[in-house]
């Protein structure tokens, strides 16, 4: 009741019933359908059966949806506020995770937090989203263009990045880099100040490269290159080709997929899920998933345009961003483009972390279309009409 | 009021350019370039799965197939080898053995500790243990010990819950019933090694053994019969999921021998602890229905495996126990060689059978005396009479004036000398020496060895089965070859009938000569082996002896009167070689007898020759569908109690 009280305060011509109403149920549809492919899925990656991986995968998911929808609730101005908190919390996370935390298959680290198995690279995407937002929120537009302003942010970003490398986790590390530029991009950031930072790239590269050890070369070539190690993850790029390969156009058949059936493809819950529906439903059903994946990227990216505070915008990009990243590095991945492991794909994929934190995020992405129309200002905001 | 304001503005949802507000223009730019790139980007990935699924498909799929589906072989079961009767001679036993499935247990080490305290392991078996443990998937069951004994196999069963993994499983193993007695007939079978497993991939299967002597080895592929095979779904892991097809093999043949078990018994007691072998056959078809060589060996100790101690004991050996006498064991034929002679000379025109030689001892060739084994001579004899006293000088003087090249011709045509179609490997085919083989070995010939090789000494070499065959073909006419393998599966060959065999081609009236000279060897006054007479009521045997020198003997020694060779050491003593068939009117059986070191063919062969023909005829094996019950056999064995049939013919 307190709770609704300073929900009311916050916003007072809003009823939570309104607010409600205000959701894009067409979105939340379009979730629920990809969630219901992960089941379908996941039924048949347990052998016909809804254990092990379908029923708690759903029972997450159900969890997730009351999560996302709650979350949506929450009005900007105090996401703002908490933002901060939820970033130290995430860093501290990160840097628990890697002195005390278990590792899995592949690069996953997680920490057992009151009998839950949590993955703090999972959490620290959605807290660093709203971190950058908000700090671009605060900032002006017109301050953009002061490198001076930029440089506190690019910490945020720069932290959880060298601390999931750490991990090691290269395929996360990606995404949440790319998720801090894209938002640096988004949020105004300056064309000659890019040039000029991408510029001396190359050489640096170069220089430093030039100047590493034999051994230290080796390890970044293996690093980059694991096909090296037929038995490691060229190995499963391999069956997971295979895999594809045999499923053809309308694929063979729902529970008849012949390499995942028979656990000849690796990590097919997790990691290689999208090969076991392109092996069982073919090149029609993957291209289905694919576009599906597209509708929820570009329907983010859609609201984010919609939205009119600064926050809310880049919430919802980092958001889209965030999904999108995701999608790109497990698909490539899957098809044997690129050469990382350790990152599933969102929705469809086994796992609690993963699935907690991507509704956590289209929780927030909900909450800037719910509030697409608010026009909070925090301190030298300029954004006011 | 402040509602309608809010419609308007936002009637402007995508804000390219806003002037009040241009960080919304640049964000609305932007984002709409990210979105042209997330579009693209997975464009290009719904492309590059079209190439994989769509383009390249068939090749994965054919990937998937091989990855999917594991072809595995089923060993058959090997043939059993049968004597004549049916009685089994080799067979398939279920045996016992510990495996350890190394992925059901998460302490290996301690169950193989825990194991070894219940059934001892040795070095041994531990390095082999280990060795399999590196290269054998985790699901693929280790052997921990084979050969296991029923109360081996209890103890592990009785402590079966501290072995976890460990289950008893039942393979098969080659047995021999009748061990040593036909160890060297039927050979023994080893697992395969590398070159086997290359010719053969059938041999790669677990189980599998080929044969490494006797019959084992030659019939081997008719023994081992065709794999069948069974497709197998299988798994990452190469565990089996389910079976899509199975092809049953063929088990191998049953080979069914030619020996007869009892005889080959009777024929073993009766050569007792003497170095010798020994050759009954049909002399009318040639199947062998006893062929003994001593000492003998276990064949069943190949199966498991020979200690390197036992191997030693039986290559330094002098008895020579691995090697099957009767076909690689060669010896200079002695007098027994002298028929064969005889044949060539009349064949040659330049003797006929009541031709005249006399003999006063000896006879001197180009300077060389070449004694008579008798020193007094033996007078003017003809050819019956040649045969029935040994006479060595009528030999010698029919073989300077034969020739070699004509003794070699009738020599092989009897088979002596010659490689013979007997299903045994590792045989020898002996020697009949010939001026062009001597020359070809850049040697002189010597008229003297020539006169040395029409005693069958010299170089003349040949084997016990080479002069059973040359007894049968002189028994009949018939050029018979001595075969093992009767029946496969039941079926008979051409083989067992005489007619088969084509004519020899030596005229009915010198084989009748030789055949009679033979019949006085044993049954005539003054013949050289009395002692090899029947006591068998109506029917008479034929048959010659020989003593084949091993070292020659000086002549100061022969000189001095004392020379005995009973008197020198075992290895220096001559061989004694008998020659024999029965009955004399209408041969059925042929019979050859070698003793090693036996001093003399006439004291040590042509007793044995007899009691081994003795048993025959009254087995009468080539007659009987089954085998005699064996205490009646026994019970009518004469011996020297029975008068011995004294009818000349």
């Amino acid at each position: 009741m307190k709770f609704h009280k300073r929900l009311l305060r916050a916003e007072p011509s809003f009823r939570l019933l309104s607010k409600l109403w205000s959701i894009s149920w067409l979105y939340v549809l379009l979730i629920c359908t990809l969630a219901g492919v992960g089941y379908v899925t996941l039924y048949s990656a347990g052998g016909g059966t809804p254990y092990p991986f379908a029923a708690p995968q759903a029972a997450r998911f159900a969890v997730g949806l009351v999560l996302m929808i709650t979350v949506a609730m929450l009005p900007p101005k105090m996401l703002v506020r908490i933002a901060g908190p939820l970033y130290v919390l995430s860093i501290i996370l990160l840097v628990a995770v890697l002195h005390m935390g278990h590792v899995g298959k592949g690069a996953e680290r997680w920490l057992m937090i009151g009998g839950l198995q949590v993955q703090p690279s999972e959490y620290a995407k959605v807290a660093l989203v709203l971190a950058l937002a908000a700090w671009f929120h605060r900032i002006s537009y017109a301050r953009m263009g002061n490198p001076l302003w930029l440089i506190p942010p690019a910490f945020l970003v720069l932290l959880p990045v060298v601390l999931v490398l750490k991990e090691p986790n290269l395929g996360t590390a990606v995404i949440i880099g790319g998720i801090g530029a894209s938002m640096f991009f988004a949020a105004g950031m300056r064309l000659w100040l890019i040039t000029l930072l991408l510029l001396p790239v190359p050489y640096l590269a170069k220089f430093a490269y030039a100047h590493l050890h034999d051994y230290q070369r080796a390890r970044i070539t293996t690093f980059l290159n694991p096909e090296s190690d037929p038995l490691g993850a060229g190995y499963n790029i391999i069956q997971s080709k295979i895999a594809l390969g045999s499923g053809g156009m309308w694929g063979q058949g729902y529970l008849h997929g012949s390499q995942g059936q028979l656990n000849f493809l690796p990590e097919k819950q997790t990691d290689f899920i999208f090969t076991m529906i392109a092996e069982e439903w073919g090149y029609v059903g993957a291209v289905t998933v694919i576009g599906l994946l597209l509708l929820l990227i570009l329907g983010g990216m859609l609201m984010a345009i919609r939205s009119r505070n600064r926050f809310g915008r880049l919430v919802a990009l980092g958001i889209s961003m965030n999904f999108f990243l995701y999608c790109l590095v497990n698909l490539s991945m899957v098809m044997g483009a690129i050469p990382v492991g350790g990152v599933p794909l969102p929705l469809v994929s086994y796992g609690g972390s993963a699935m907690l934190n991507v509704m956590l995020g289209f929780g927030l992405l909900l909450s800037t279309w719910v509030h697409r129309d608010s026009r909070f200002r925090e301190s030298e905001n300029q954004d006011q009409a | 009021m402040r509602l309608r304001r809010r419609r308007r503005e936002s009637s402007r949802l995508m804000p390219i350019k806003n002037q009040k507000d241009p960080g919304r223009g640049v964000f609305t730019r932007r984002a709409l370039l990210f979105m042209a790139v997330q579009a693209g980007a997975l464009g290009e990935l719904a492309h590059k799965l079209y190439q994989l699924q769509i383009k390249d498909g068939d090749r994965y799929a054919r990937m998937a197939a091989s990855n999917r589906v594991s072809k595995r072989y089923l060993a058959p079961p090997r043939g059993r080898i049968v004597d004549r009767y049916g009685v089994a001679l080799a067979n398939n036993k279920e045996n016992w053995r510990a495996l350890l499935m190394p992925e059901e247990t998460t302490d290996v080490s301690g169950t193989i500790e825990r194991f070894s305290t219940i059934i001892p392991l040795d070095d041994r078996d531990r390095a082999r243990i280990a060795r399999e443990m590196r290269h054998q998937r985790r699901f693929i069951p280790v052997m921990l010990r084979d050969f296991l004994s029923w109360e081996e196999m209890a103890r592990i069963e009785l402590n079966a819950p501290s072995l976890p993994g460990v289950l008893i499983d039942v393979g098969t193993r080659r047995v021999y019933p009748e061990g040593e007695l036909l160890a060297h007939l039927i050979g023994y079978v080893a697992p395969p090694n590398e070159r086997d497993v290359a010719r053969s991939a059938l041999l790669a299967l677990p189980g599998m053994r080929v044969g490494r002597a006797g019959v084992e080895q030659s019939q081997d592929e008719k023994l081992r019969g065709t794999a069948g095979s069974v497709e197998m779904e299988v798994n990452s892991v190469g565990r089996v999921m389910s079976e899509l097809n199975r092809v049953e093999g063929v088990p191998g043949a049953e080979i069914g021998l030619t020996i007869d078990r009892g005889l080959q018994q009777k024929v073993l007691s009766r050569i007792g602890e003497q170095t010798a072998s020994a050759v009954v056959m049909d002399c009318r078809n040639g199947e062998v229905l006893a062929m003994v060589s001593t000492p003998s060996f276990d064949p069943s100790l190949f199966d498991s495996g020979v200690s390197h101690a036992q191997w030693i004991e039986w290559t330094n050996n002098e008895r020579t126990p691995l090697i099957n006498k009767a076909v690689a064991g060669v010896y200079p034929p002695g007098s027994t060689f002298k028929p064969a002679v005889a044949m060539a000379g009349l064949q040659s025109g330049l003797f006929s059978p009541t031709d005249r030689v006399f003999c006063p001892g000896h006879l001197d060739v180009g300077g060389t005396r070449f004694h008579c084994w008798s020193r007094w001579g033996h007078g003017s004899v003809d050819l019956h009479q040649a045969l029935k006293y040994s006479c060595d000088v009528y030999f010698y003087e029919m073989a300077r004036r034969v020739g070699m090249d004509r003794i070699a011709e009738t020599a092989h045509q009897f088979g002596l000398g010659t490689a013979l179609d007997i299903e045994l490997p590792h045989t020898r085919t002996g020697l009949i020496p010939t001026p062009t083989w001597r020359q070809a070995h850049h040697h002189h010939w010597n008229g003297g060895d020539t006169i040395v090789s029409g005693i069958g000494q010299g170089f003349v070499q040949v084997t016990p089965l080479q002069l059973a065959t040359y007894t049968s073909r002189l028994a009949t006419g018939r050029a018979v070859q001595p075969h093992l393998v009767r029946a496969m599966n039941g079926d008979l060959g051409p083989e067992a009938t005489p007619e088969h065999w084509p004519e020899l081609g030596m005229p009915d009236k010198y084989l009748a000569a030789l055949r009679s000279g033979m019949f006085a060897v044993v049954n005539e006054q003054h013949g050289t082996a009395p002692k090899a007479r029947l006591g068998l009521p109506g029917i008479t045997m034929a048959g010659k002896t020989g003593s084949a020198q091993v070292r020659r003997v000086s002549r100061a020694l022969r000189e001095s009167g004392h020379f005995n060779s009973a008197n020198l050491p075992w290895e220096y003593r001559p061989h004694a070689l008998f020659i024999c068939f029965a009955p004399y009117d209408a041969p059925r059986y042929a019979v050859s007898v070698v003793i090693e070191h036996g001093n003399t063919g006439a004291d040590a062969a042509a007793p044995l020759a007899r009691d081994i023909m003795t048993d025959t005829l009254l087995r009468d094996p080539v007659n009987h569908l089954t085998p005699p019950p064996e205490s009646v056999a026994t019970a009518e064995t004469p011996d020297a109690d029975t008068p011995p049939a004294d009818t000349p013919e």
